[in-house]
């Protein structure tokens, strides 16, 4: 088996990555692998508490309350940022992927992908955030 | 043939092993589908339906009293399995140190079976009206 997945291989150990590289290549690959393992944990636990609406709903129902509270929609709001990301970044990378000559359009592409986070992201946003202060009004 | 192997931020298409090419296949191929699920799940739970209102019961009587929903969550747990898992054996593989290396992807793919066989259950299971 092969190891190592950065870009330019090489460099496994952490104290190199900030001299590696740079760019914006580096940046979308540290960003895409903080946000991937961070909805994986997400989903590990997600699928465990579906589990809970025939397992145990009164459970379910009581952690439901912690994700509409306060610090639920908080951290919803970050879950979703990351899932927002990855994924736009994500399809940038398969479709340099599938299409290589569209590299020479990377730069333009990683613009896309914030152009689009934030347009649809910070609207989204609102929408997760607004019963905090309508609760508390 | 470089310009095929590289790409500006992902892992480039591995030439040394085959299992290591099958997954990079499959972590793009399962991320097609998981952009239209995965994005069309969070904004059913956050945008059209406020989590508030999402009880044990909710879902089994609107979200979960259709075949086809079902079916398109429980597809959508199978491209996560396949994607999340996968991708996190690459990450796995770049830090875990190679004396317990693969203890820990064993360990890996023993929770991605427990989430196949809990999610499965409920999707299966839940009575519907
Ligand atoms: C929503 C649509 C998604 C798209 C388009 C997408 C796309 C991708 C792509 C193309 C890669 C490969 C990156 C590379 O080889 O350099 C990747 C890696 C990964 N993805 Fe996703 N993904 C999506 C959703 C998810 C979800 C829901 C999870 C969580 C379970 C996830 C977890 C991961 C992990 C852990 C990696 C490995 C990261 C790395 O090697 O640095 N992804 N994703």
């Amino acid at each position: 088996m092969t190891q190592g997945s950065s870009p330019l291989a090489s460099p496994q150990k952490l104290r190199n990555y900030p001299s590696y590289r740079g760019g914006e290549g580096m940046v979308a690959w540290a960003f895409h692998r903080i946000s991937g393992i961070g909805v994986w944990a997400f989903i590990v636990l997600h699928v465990f508490d579906i589990w809970l609406i025939g397992a145990n709903p009164a459970l379910y129902d009581a952690l439901g309350e912690f994700y509409s509270s306060a610090p639920g929609r908080v951290m919803e709001t970050l879950l979703g940022a990351a899932l927002f990301y990855h994924a736009l970044n994500g399809m940038r990378i398969v479709v340099m992927d599938f299409w290589p000559a569209l590299t020479i359009y990377h730069r333009g592409l990683w613009r896309a992908v914030w152009v689009t986070f934030f347009t649809f992201g910070l609207p989204g946003a609102y929408i997760i955030l607004k019963p905090i202060w309508e609760m508390a009004a | 043939m470089s310009a095929q192997k590289y790409s500006i931020s992902g892992r480039p298409r591995p030439t040394g092993s085959r299992v290591d090419l099958y997954v990079w296949w499959a972590v793009r191929i399962s991320s097609l589908a998981l952009f239209v699920l995965a994005l069309a799940h969070f904004s059913m739970t956050h945008f059209v339906f406020d989590p508030g209102i999402q009880s044990a019961e909710w879902v089994r009587q609107t979200r979960w009293n259709s075949i086809t929903l079902r079916v398109l969550d429980w597809g959508m747990l199978m491209a996560v399995l396949v994607h999340g898992f996968l991708g996190m054996r690459t990450v796995m593989q770049d830090y875990v140190p190679s004396r317990i290396r693969q203890a820990s992807l064993i360990g890996l793919y023993a929770i991605a079976l427990l989430l196949f066989v809990l999610g499965t259950q409920v999707v299966v299971t839940l009575p519907m009206d």
